[in-house]
């Protein structure tokens, strides 16, 4: 692959100008940028890329330079972890004609919100202290403070709570998947170069979901017992719900293609809610328990804590930190109802 | 809400039209006592009630949540309200892992007939929150001043670097 060839230049006043911005997510949604292949150099061609800390090198100070509006669109993926991406988020925002919620963690946290489930404390220890591959002799954690010969340093601070792009800044557009898939990268730019977008706010995709796409037949559903993709070889034909593993796409946006249930591997929901899914995890339940085949409460019970025993990881994989109630419970904010709450400390272990 | 005072449980209870909505009437008509905590919200059916409907009422603010619906096998659908106790199931499954005490969500089963019961089950209720104290939901996600003054502070630092030429 060759290099982009727009290069950074204020001169370039004819083309509209774009930005990219990666903050708490994989580097996974650069790569799938790229995964539109030579069509990338149709991109360089039509826009001007004046920041993209990945690709191009680019300074925070030219953006914050640049007059209000400047940039025509900015594709900014990632989660909002640090005041350091808070600050870029807001930054970007005001530059930009066109905030795009580019993938799932700027989308709905992704994978990164699930660490909601934990305080910025324990994500510390596990990182810095507890991991098996850790060697941290002198017990070194980031500090946002610190003094040094040559004057105090600073870091960026590490909040608790992962928030979405949108819960930071008004967004304007959403293009969902983690990562978005290249085909829908590619009519998302095309829309943004012809000046075709949806309405405002709209996430830029299907409006059905991956149930539409996928191939399987279906039938009534009733189960009696939820099992691991370990636990079974499921049969090539029948829709995996049915077959009593948990399969995610009937609450997730279509647009993917199905790929997952085709290879036998069940949906878990990365491309994110279909539209009209207010909390994916609260679609799921609502879902999964009208398939469950019991009337008795106590088996009920048994089919779902044995099913299901990571609830939080099964059904807002993608989702928690867009959910309605947004993490776990956080001790230090809730001094009063302190006293029994063995559960905390079975949340924060995580399976 | 509560400081200082004593503590007084909001609870958000949905009701089913036919059985316990009507059983709430009847424990209004009867004059049976019982605490003004709960905010009625009618249904058809207990049935109808989406996992979102009570995660959107914690995260709103409220205390304790109760569904209330016709006893099992006397459903006016069918048998929507077995899906309910499914669902109920599987709420405190993932509220429990959240760190919401399972106890703030309560299931009643209360015929038209049952008036008494329901305000004995909405009294206990009441206690139970009592004991548990307020959940404020909100205040576990609402950004901190550190947070704020965090990126403050970038934006003066670069503001201050920005006068220094390049």
């Amino acid at each position: 692959m060759s290099g982009p060839s727009a290069t950074w230049s204020v001169e370039n006043k004819t083309k509209p100008k774009l930005a990219l911005y990666w903050a708490a997510s994989c580097g996974g949604c650069e790569i799938a940028v790229l995964a539109i292949d030579e069509k990338i150099l149709q991109v360089a061609d039509h826009f001007d890329i004046i920041f993209w800390p990945c690709v191009v090198d680019g300074k925070v100070r030219d953006i914050e330079k640049l007059p209000d509006g400047a940039i025509d669109v900015c594709l900014f993926n990632g989660g909002i972890r640090t005041s350091e991406q808070e600050y870029m988020a807001r930054l970007l925002r005001q530059k930009s004609r066109i905030l795009v919620a580019f993938g799932s963690c700027a989308h709905e946290g992704c994978i990164p919100g699930l660490a909601n489930l934990s305080t910025r404390e324990e994500i510390f220890n596990t990182v810095y202290r507890d991991s098996v591959s850790t060697d941290n002799p002198t017990k070194v954690v980031p500090q946002t403070e610190t003094e040094v010969a040559e004057g105090t340093i600073h870091l960026p601070l590490f909040y608790d709570t992962l928030r979405p792009l949108a819960d930071v800044v008004p967004v304007d557009y959403t293009l969902p998947g983690c990562p978005p898939e290249a085909e829908n990268i590619w009519e998302a730019l095309q829309a943004i170069m012809d000046g075709q977008l949806p309405p405002r706010g709209a996430v830029i995709g299907k409006q059905t979901t991956v149930c539409d796409e996928c191939p399987r037949t279906r039938s009534e559903k009733k189960i009696k017992g939820f099992k691991r993709i370990w636990q079974v070889i499921p049969d090539d034909t029948t829709c995996l719900l049915e077959q009593g593993i948990i399969c995610c796409g009937i609450a997730t946006r279509a647009g993917c293609g199905a790929k997952c249930p085709q290879v036998n591997s069940p949906c878990i929901g990365c491309h994110g809610p279909n539209e009209g899914v207010e909390d994916f995890g609260a679609r799921m339940m609502a879902a999964l328990s009208s398939v469950i085949d019991s009337k008795d409460p106590a088996e009920i019970e048994r089919i779902i804590s044995e099913g299901i025993p990571d609830p939080v990881g099964m059904l807002y994989r993608f989702s928690l930190a867009s959910s309605l109630l947004k993490r776990s419970r956080l001790p230090r904010r809730q001094e009063k109802a302190e006293a029994g709450q063995p559960q905390m400390a079975m949340a924060a272990a995580k399976g | 809400m509560s400081d200082g005072q004593v503590f007084e449980p909001k609870i958000i209870g949905f009701f089913c039209n036919w059985c316990s909505y009507r059983a709430a009437d009847l424990a209004g008509i009867a004059r049976i006592k019982q605490p003004p905590n709960v905010r009625v919200i009618r249904a058809m059916c207990s049935g109808r009630i989406d996992p979102v409907f009570v995660l959107k009422a914690f995260a709103l603010g409220a205390d304790g949540v109760m569904i209330a619906g016709c006893h099992p096998g006397d459903c006016h659908y069918i048998e929507q309200n077995y899906k309910t106790i499914r669902r109920y199931v599987m709420l405190k499954h993932t509220l429990r892992q959240l760190g919401i005490e399972t106890e703030r969500l309560k299931l009643v089963w209360a015929s038209a007939a049952e008036g008494h019961i329901l305000a004995e089950e909405i009294a206990k209720f009441v206690d139970q929150l009592k004991k548990l104290g307020p959940l404020n939901w909100r205040d576990n996600w609402r950004p901190d001043e550190a947070e704020a003054e965090a990126v403050e502070a970038l934006a003066q630092e670069h503001a201050e670097a920005l006068e220094v030429p390049a």
